[in-house]
Order: structure tokens, then C-alpha cells, then sequence
């Protein structure tokens, strides 16, 4: 891993005239989380073997407002849309991709009613396309024959029925996919969702997350792959309550791809 | 005298069918209450989604179980109901069995009526079963004592004995045995009378016939005061539902605009408010009762059957939490129930009674607890989005109470001082990049 990250600006960009070919929404988790800066990390390191032409807008990046806006404060929401959509819309943005499923949905689906209009994929369904293009080429390699259960992040699932990808390239791995028992539009939240990350639960007989990691032991896996940094904060906090860290790791599928690849 | 029959059909008809209408009135007039919302786009998908969803029963199939006998009860329900319209010229006319004549055909359609309403009863007594005896968790919860368990049994009840006098009816027949046409199910039921003699089978066809009658209008009109309005509003609440991408929420136009405002670099601060712009501010961000929510918000509390899918679904509610999606409707109707009332009684203006939907239905701890995953919309059978009422009250909570828990007001605070929801600095956003 000693090689350099290649981690271009759109600023670099319209420095020198040119267009990326798509835009590296980072999102917050993914720029200040240590957990997710992995996360953020193994999927620019993919960029960078597909020679992906992308940029990220760095320090002019700013929270979309999902948390705010899944609060209550719609003025806060709209505040943080506007000025992000300004941004993007001077450097004349057509194509966004994110590792984190809420920038993912609020960018996709309440930016353009406020003036941005952008294609907004996933990062599951990027790497699926730069695979399927022959950009980028995976071997099962480690984890070949591994058992891996894929949690469905809220906000992708079932807030925009993206199922498919990740699990495509969970397959893709040679791994054998295993599914919990409430999956895909049945999905359970990890507990995040709805700004609940930044506080703590309302009086209850469990934890979200801890309920779901069950879900996902009883799978028996060596991996639990997410595709959103806060479920996988949720997942991980949920194996290390049940003691289980020892035997199952919660990865992004960004990092098993990265891995499989040895980069 | 031969007559008396018929008028007093004419009048128990009229009176069943014009009570049921008035409260419709009522009904209409409640779901007025709330916010306008236009909708008028995407009508092929919006009639595709009624009848995939609602005539189909797509959703409800997803539990096979409950599924499989609600699409018996609800077939049944709708193909024995034409046999209505036999009932009514018979009862104004004084005909019996009017459309005998149509001999073949109508052994053929009385014969499926029968079959299906053997269904029904059967199907109708297993769901009292689950609800009864099995006790199945979903019909237990806190929301579900009291009126709403009484209202589903009562529900059951009437479905068992209108099917039940229907058979007798038939049974109990004569001409309509001898005939041979269509009594598939009845047949076996007659037996059990063959000891009265032929007038008193005359009373007691008469009067399952009557009974029949009676109890469908008292059942079309308990509908009013029930949870079984479903089987009306299940149409309509499919075609308004939501067709967005699940996560998509709406993006509140009054605070648009003052974004905008503030965004324009050429604003004069200081302009009067053009002429009329001071009666378009909103009186209220969110909603804390029902008149704020919308019109949509409202049928949907109405649509609400309380089979309690979401609240099974829900994460929050899965884990202990207060949150149940369907407590979310049920209250919402009953509120809007309360003020409905209160405009009965104070001739047409809701007088303030000192109540709202928010803290006095809706607790702040029930709110705050959504992770807003989108189960309950996921399960509801009926495209009912308790979400989005949710969503409505966090605003409320938020831009007019500032009662957000303390956690979350700290995470606003720093989105908009550094744009991230943690205390990083902006200007550190790309430091990753050169970390190991």
C-alpha cells in the first residue's frame, strides 16, 4: 500500500479545463470517520486501477443535510442543498458517485427539486459497471469460498431498490453469498438511519444494531459486507457486543474488492 | 296490505343507504381538513399501482398465510355482494328470486356464491382463531386493547353471521331446493330442518332473508365508525400513494423560498413583502395536529385496517421502543375523529379544545425514535406512509419548538458551523487522503 492515492480536486480539474469523468461524493463519514476513511480509501485505490478519470470537491465538499433534514430541520436540509448544488453546478457536475447511501438518496432524489440534477450511482453499482466494461477485473483470490451475508443499508434498498449490485459483486468474489432472514426489501435497519446515529436510542428492550447482528450471526458468516459507513459502524458495535470480532468482520464491499485485488 | 313488505324494504333500504351517505359527507369532509397537495401526475402508474395493489392484493400476499384467506374473504365479499342486487328487486318488488329465470346460469352463479361463502365463514373463523386464540403478537400490542380488539372481532362476527344467514336462506328454500339449481352448499344444510313444517320454513327463510338484509346495511354502515373502511378506501389509498423512490421526502416549498431569498445576492433585504406575500407564509412549519398534515395523510388514517404489518416490521417497535407505525395512524384517526366532532357541535368552525395530535396522541419519545427505514411503508398492504406523519411532527418539533433531543441539536449546530455532523473543520475534509 505504499503507493500514492492519486486523489485529483475538481479544482485541479478546472484548473487545468478539463471534465472528470465522474465526481467522488466523499461525504462526512467517508472524510473525518477512521473506520469509513478505509472505506473511502480502498475505493480510490480501485478508481485509480480502472484509471478512472474522478475527482472529489475536497474542502468545498459540505454535509448534504440528510441528517438535518431526517431531524426535522428542513431549513438546515435546504441551507446545505443549495450551497452543494451551487458548488457542483459551477463546476457543471453531470455524474456523482458515493460510497454512503444517504448522499447517495438525498443527492439523487431531493437535490433536484432545488436545482441539481445529477446521475447519482452508488459505489457498489459503479464498481459493478467498471467490471462489466472490463475496466476493472477480480479474481475471488482471499476470499474464495468464504461465507459473506450482505446487509442492506435502508437507503439504498429499499429507499431505492438497489439489491442487485452489491450482491453481484459479492458473487464476483467467488464467495458464497448466504442471506439473513429479513433481507433485501425485508431488509432490518442496522439502527442509524433517520439521524439516529448522532443520538442515543429511546428506551427500549434492545439495541437495533444488536438485534440485526443476530440476524446476521445466525447466517453463520466470516463476513459481514455492508455498503454504507453507518451500518457498518452499527454491524461492527453489534459483533463486538456479541463478542464475535474475533471470527466475523463487517467490511465494505469496497474493501473486499480492494483486497481481493491485494491493493 | 300486500304491500307493506315492499315500503318497508323501500324505507329500511333508503334509511341504510342515506345514513351511510351522510357519514360519507362527513368523511370527505374530514380528510378536507388537511393541507392540499395536488396530485395529478403519473395517473397510468397510480392506476396501475390500484390495481396491482388493490384489486390484486399484491401486497397482501407477501404473509401467504393471512394472504391466502383474505383473498378468499375479500373475493367472496365482492362476487357474493352481487347477489345484492337480486335482494333489492325482490324487496321492492315483491318478486322472489327474480332472476331464477336466468335457470342454468343461475344455478351456476348461486352455486359459487355458496361455495365462497362457506369460504368466507371458514376463512373468517380462522382469522378469529389467530386473533382469539392463537393470539398471534401483531393483534396484541398496546395500541390494539379495548375498542380496536372489539371492533376486528365485531368485524368477524358480522361477516359470520351474514354468510351464515345467507346458507339458511338457502337451506330453508323450498321452491329454491326443489329446484335443485345451485344449492351445491345448502343441500347439506337442509337436513337440519327437515322437521318443521313447510310454513314455518316459509317463516324462517323470511326471515334470514330479512336478517340478511338488515345486517348487510348495518354493516355498511358500521363501516363509518370502524377500521373496516379499508374495503372502501384501499382503492382510493392506492392511487395517492406514494410512487418516489422511498427515500425521496419532500422538500417543504415554503422554506424553499426563503432559502432562495436569502441565496440571491441581488435580494434587497430590506423590500417591503410584495402585496399578498404576508397571507402565503406558511402559519406553521410541520404539523403538530391534524389539520397541518395532508389531506393524504388523513385518507390514509382512515385506510388504516390496524392488521398492525408495519409495527411488526418496525425496528424500533421490534426492539422495545414506544414507536409503532400503526399507533401513528390509529391516533391520527382518532384525533381527526375528535375534531370532526368538535365541528359537529360548534355548527361548522372547530372550536380550540386545548388538544393536539402532538404530545396529547403522539408522544415526542414515539417520534424520535424512527429511524425512518421505511419498513411499515414497505409492509403496508395499502401503500399507507406513516412515515411521512412522522416526518411532518419532527419538523414541527424542530423548526417551531427548537425540541429536538440535545444530541441532535448539537449534531445541527455543527453541519451548519463546519458542514459535517461531527466537530471537524471543513478545511480537513481531504485529509485522508494523506493519512496512513
Amino acid at each position: 500500500m505504499s503507493e500514492q492515492l492519486r486523489v485529483p480536486t475538481m479544482a485541479e480539474y478546472m484548473a487545468e479545463g478539463k471534465q472528470p469523468e465522474v465526481l467522488f461524493w466523499v461525504g462526512c463519514a467517508g472524510s473525518f470517520d477512521d473506520r469509513a476513511k478505509k472505506i473511502t480509501k480502498a475505493f480510490v485505490r480501485l478508481l485509480n486501477k480502472a484509471n478512472v478519470e474522478f475527482a472529489v470537491l475536497g474542502t468545498e465538499e459540505s454535509c448534504t443535510g440528510d441528517p438535518a433534514k431526517r431531524s426535522g430541520n428542513e431549513f438546515l436540509f435546504q441551507m446545505q442543498a443549495v450551497t452543494n448544488i451551487e458548488v457542483m453546478n459551477a463546476y457543471e457536475i453531470k455524474k456523482i458517485v458515493t460510497a454512503c447511501p444517504h448522499c447517495f438518496n438525498t443527492i439523487k432524489n431531493e437535490y433536484p427539486g432545488l436545482g441539481g440534477n445529477y446521475e447519482v450511482v452508488h459505489h457498489t453499482q459503479f464498481l459493478k459497471g467498471l467490471l462489466d466494461e472490463g475496466r476493472l477485473t477480480i479474481e475471488g483470490g482471499q476470499y474464495k469460498g468464504k461465507r459473506i451475508t450482505f446487509h442492506d443499508p435502508c437507503y439504498l434498498g429499499r429507499a431505492n431498490n438497489v439489491y442487485e449490485a452489491p450482491r453481484e459483486l459479492i458473487r464476483k468474489l467467488d464467495a458464497e453469498l448466504v442471506e439473513m432472514k429479513s433481507c433485501k426489501s425485508r431488509g432490518l435497519c442496522c439502527g442509524a438511519g433517520g439521524a439516529q446515529m448522532f443520538k442515543e436510542p429511546e428506551q427500549g428492550n434492545k439495541d437495533i444494531n444488536i438485534e440485526r447482528t443476530e440476524q446476521a450471526l445466525e447466517t453463520k458468516p466470516q463476513i459481514i459486507a455492508a455498503g454504507c459507513p453507518f451500518c457498518n459502524t452499527m454491524m461492527t458495535d453489534g459483533v463486538k457486543g456479541k463478542e464475535k470480532e474475533a471470527d466475523v468482520e463487517v467490511m465494505d464491499i469496497a474493501e473486499l474488492i480492494a483486497n481481493a485485488q491485494d491493493l | 296490505m300486500d304491500y307493506i313488505p315492499n315500503i318497508l324494504f323501500a324505507i329500511v333500504l333508503i334509511a341504510g343507504i342515506g345514513y351511510f351517505a351522510s357519514n360519507v359527507k362527513k368523511l370527505i369532509r374530514n380528510i378536507k381538513l388537511g393541507k392540499a397537495k395536488d396530485i395529478n401526475d403519473n395517473k397510468s402508474e397510480r392506476w396501475k399501482n390500484v390495481i396491482m395493489i388493490a384489486l390484486g392484493q399484491s401486497k397482501m400476499v407477501k404473509r401467504p398465510v393471512s394472504g391466502f384467506l383474505h383473498v378468499i374473504v375479500y373475493v367472496g365479499f365482492v362476487i357474493i355482494n352481487i347477489e345484492m342486487l337480486e335482494i333489492i328487486i325482490d324487496g321492492l318488488f315483491g318478486t322472489h328470486r327474480i332472476l331464477s329465470g336466468l335457470g342454468g346460469f343461475y344455478g351456476v352463479l348461486i352455486g359459487s356464491f355458496e361455495i365462497l361463502a362457506t369460504l368466507v365463514f371458514v376463512a373468517v373463523v380462522v382469522f378469529w382463531i389467530r386473533r382469539n386464540i392463537i393470539k398471534i403478537k401483531r393483534f396484541m400490542s398496546a395500541e390494539m386493547k379495548g375498542w380496536p380488539k372489539s371492533d376486528g372481532n365485531i368485524i368477524l362476527y358480522f361477516e359470520m353471521v351474514l354468510m351464515a344467514l345467507f346458507l339458511i336462506m338457502n337451506a330453508t328454500d323450498v321452491s329454491f331446493q326443489n329446484a335443485g339449481l345451485g344449492n351445491v352448499v345448502s343441500q347439506y344444510i337442509a337436513p337440519l330442518f327437515s322437521d318443521f313444517s313447510e310454513s314455518t320454513l316459509h317463516i324462517i327463510e323470511r326471515a334470514a332473508w330479512w336478517l340478511h338484509i338488515i345486517g348487510i346495511l348495518i354493516f355498511l354502515n358500521y363501516l363509518y365508525f370502524s377500521k373496516h373502511l379499508h374495503i372502501l378506501l384501499a382503492f382510493p389509498n392506492t392511487y395517492y400513494g406514494k410512487i418516489n423512490p422511498k427515500g425521496q421526502f419532500d422538500n417543504d416549498d415554503a422554506v424553499t423560498k426563503e432559502v432562495m431569498l436569502m441565496m440571491d445576492p441581488d435580494a434587497d433585504p430590506f423590500a417591503a413583502p410584495e402585496a399578498g406575500a404576508e397571507d402565503e407564509a406558511p402559519a406553521k412549519f410541520g404539523a403538530s395536529d391534524v389539520q397541518d398534515l395532508s389531506w393524504i395523510n388523513l385518507l390514509n388514517a382512515y385506510t388504516c385496517t390496524e392488521c398492525g404489518r408495519c409495527t411488526s416490521e418496525c425496528p424500533a417497535n421490534l426492539t422495545g421502543k414506544k414507536l409503532s407505525p400503526r399507533k401513528i395512524m390509529m391516533d391520527t384517526r382518532d384525533r381527526l375523529e375528535e375534531v370532526g366532532k368538535n365541528i359537529d357541535a360548534n355548527k361548522g368552525v372547530f372550536v380550540d379544545d386545548g388538544k393536539q395530535l402532538l404530545n396529547d396522541y403522539i408522544t415526542k419519545e414515539e417520534l424520535w425514535a424512527c429511524t425512518s427505514c421505511n419498513a411499515c411503508t414497505e409492509a403496508c398492504p395499502v401503500s399507507i406512509d406513516p412515515l411521512n406523519i412522522i416526518m411532518e411532527m419532527r419538523r414541527y418539533l424542530v423548526m417551531e419548538e427548537s425540541a429536538a433531543p440535545m444530541e441532535l441539536n448539537n449534531m445541527m449546530t455543527n453541519i451548519e458551523n463546519n458542514g459535517a455532523p461531527w466537530p471537524y473543520n471543513q478545511m480537513d475534509r481531504l485529509n485522508w487522503k494523506d493519512e496512513n
